[in-house]
């Protein structure tokens, strides 16, 4: 097995099964020691593009590329990729010892070699101390670390994740999501995550690949897209911004004058044209004030309003449409029904060029 | 109140003796010596029928060992079919999967003596009849149902993601399928292979349309002797017939997981 982190490419690949199309020309390329994730609701093909990788699907057309060599017609045995199942997938007949040393075990490594290796492992996720045990003595955070040492052993080129927190409650989630990222950092790994949850995307990715009926809607830094989104889907989809109408009226360079709810803003252009426009403001962009303020600002009613402790959440009507906005300081709570004055400082709204 | 447990009370008692009656009556009548018409329990008590039955060149041990071979082989060859077939099924998409399960049925739903009599005139032809292979072949065809069922239960109760998993640290198919698949499955596949076994070892009508008079197996030595009035004989041969059952018994309730049985015949 070669050793180092390896990049990860596909060039239009294509999965049907029969008249389904699962995964519809995708390419991307994934840089060696990075952590990409896909990002995507349920049934946009993430998880067969994950599957596409470690080759447990075959791919109906295109080519896949592993450390620069086409893998494409290869079998799961044969290539230097691990997986750690959503379901971590460990062998129930065996003990956590035997589990993780699986794989060099069928590599045809002596076995007190394999075991060896596979106790390294085990010390590296934390699990000293539970060889012995079998896969149904252990929590389900143990087991996903069983998973993670047993997918580890082998040094893989590429490590994969399928939904790794999912099954994990909701305090151990933040902890295993930066357990991953700082394992990945450590020992210079090339990770592919699968996720439906864009916070959690965000929070680990160099690169997230949003994905959205078997095609990429975007690809970029975490930043990239939460900022810049290309289109509607990834602008609703990753941090719930509200996507309007507006009017371009004047365009200067890569800037552009547009004028929305009688506000006129200047954003960067992204290759609009003059005239109708689309544009995605964040919740927490949009400030709401009782008394009409200095700034230009819309009038509206609060539709609903809600307490999470760290911010309020309301839906605002107004000439913009039914706005969602998320309010940072909750001890300034507006009832619902109350008239508001809606504002836009300027950040966290974007022409959408669709 | 009082009405109610004494009607609960009977119900129980008849029910206990419908169950336990004919074994503990099997149980005198394997220790009875003598035991006539008028006496309601056994005049004499011995041993000295199970001194027939165990004499090293009697009757009923050429019958045991008959019947324990036969059972033995038919137990391999329904193996040897229902292993590969049944991970066909369970895995693969095959077409008519139904269709398929449901031919093993047939030699159930036709009438046995119909189906038996012209096996036996056919495997006469072969030269089949009055032999082991023959009454191995036969318990085979009667195995298969079971053997096919249970095993194809067996394998679609393991979980597709272990083999994944497994092909995925770099196993081939084969090294999957016997590192993972197989000691997965091997509960129920040792159910269906004990189940075939009792099956065989129980077997009557087929050994007998096959077998008589050069094959003589438990079964056959059970019908004779108590057919010839000989009760001792007949409930030795019972007991040695019930010991197995009862083991399976056991074993089912204790490794058979509920997954496997839930999807047997599906």
């Amino acid at each position: 097995m070669a050793g180092g982190p390896a990049s990860v490419e596909f060039r239009a690949v294509v999965k049907r099964y029969g008249a389904v199309t699962a995964v519809d020309g995708v390419s991307f390329t994934i840089e060696p020691g990075t952590l990409a994730t896909l990002l995507g609701p349920s049934g946009c093909g993430k998880t067969t593009t994950l599957r596409l990788i470690a080759g447990l699907e075959l791919a109906t057309e295109g080519q896949i590329l592993i450390g620069g060599r086409d893998v494409t017609r290869r079998a799961a045995a044969e290539r230097d990729v691990s997986m750690v199942f959503q379901s971590y997938a460990l062998f129930p007949h065996m003990t956590v010892l035997e589990n993780a040393a699986y794989g060099p075990i069928v590599d045809g490594t002596p076995r007190k070699e394999a075991h060896a290796m596979a106790r390294a492992k085990l010390e590296l996720v934390g699990l000293s101390g539970f060889e012995a045990r079998m896969p149904s003595e252990l929590s389900g955070g143990q087991q996903q670390r069983v998973a993670v040492a047993r997918a580890l052993v082998l040094e893989p080129q590429v490590l994969l994740f399928d939904e790794p927190l999912s099954n994990l409650d909701a305090k151990l989630r933040r902890r295993v999501r930066e357990d991953i990222r700082e394992l990945q950092r450590r020992l210079n790994l090339t990770v592919v995550y699968v996720t439906h949850d864009q916070q959690e995307a965000l929070a680990v990715s160099d690169r997230v690949i949003v994905m959205s009926n078997a095609r990429i809607a975007q690809a970029g830094s975490p930043r990239d897209l939460y900022e810049r989104p290309a289109n509607r889907f990834v602008a609703d989809f990753i941090g719930d911004a509200n996507v309007v109408a507006a009017e371009l009226i004047e365009v200067s360079g890569d800037r552009a004058k547009v004028v929305l709810g009688g506000i006129a803003l200047e954003l960067e252009r992204r290759g609009a044209r003059p005239g109708p426009v689309t544009v995605a403001i964040r919740p927490e962009a949009l400030l709401l004030s009782a008394d009409r303020p200095a700034a230009p600002a819309a009038p509206g009613r609060i539709g609903k309003a809600a307490y999470l402790g760290t911010h309020m959440e309301y839906t605002v009507t107004s000439a913009l449409g039914e706005l969602f906005v998320i309010d940072r300081m909750p001890s300034r709570a507006f009832a619902a029904g109350a008239e508001v004055w809606i504002s836009l400082p300027g950040t966290g709204v974007a022409i959408v060029p669709e | 109140m009082k009405l109610g447990w004494i009607i609960r009370g009977v119900l129980l008692g008849a029910l206990a003796v419908a169950v336990f009656g004919p074994l503990v009556n099997m149980l005198l009548w394997a220790v009875a010596e003598r035991w006539y018409f008028p006496a309601k329990l056994p005049i004499e008590y011995g041993f000295s029928y199970w001194e027939r039955v165990f004499r090293p060149r009697g009757n009923a041990m050429e019958s045991l060992f008959n019947s324990v071979v036969i059972a033995g082989g038919t137990v391999a060859l329904c193996l040897a079919v229902a292993l590969p077939a049944g991970y066909a099924l369970a895995r693969l998409r095959l077409p008519l999967r139904s269709l398929i399960l449901l031919a093993f049925l047939l030699p159930q739903a036709v009438p046995n003596l119909a189906v038996y009599i012209n096996v036996a005139r056919i495997f006469y032809s072969l030269g089949l009849n009055g032999t082991i292979a023959g009454v191995v072949l036969v318990h085979t065809v009667h195995g298969l149902l079971f053997a096919v069922w249970i095993t194809t239960a067996a394998f679609a109760a393991v979980d597709r993601e272990l083999e994944q998993a497994a092909r995925n640290m770099g196993a081939g198919p084969l090294r999957t399928f016997f590192t993972v698949t197989l000691p997965l499955a091997a509960p129920g596949i040792l159910a269906s292979a004990i189940f075939v076994f009792l099956e065989s070892l129980d077997e009557f009508t087929g050994t007998y349309f096959v077998g008589v008079p050069d094959v003589m197996t438990l079964p056959l030595l059970l019908y004779n002797a108590s057919a010839g009035g000989n009760y001792q004989i007949a409930s030795i041969t019972a007991l040695i017939l019930l010991i197995p059952s009862i083991g399976f018994m056991l074993f089912v309730e204790r490794f058979l997981r509920a997954d496997v049985l839930a999807k047997m015949g599906g």
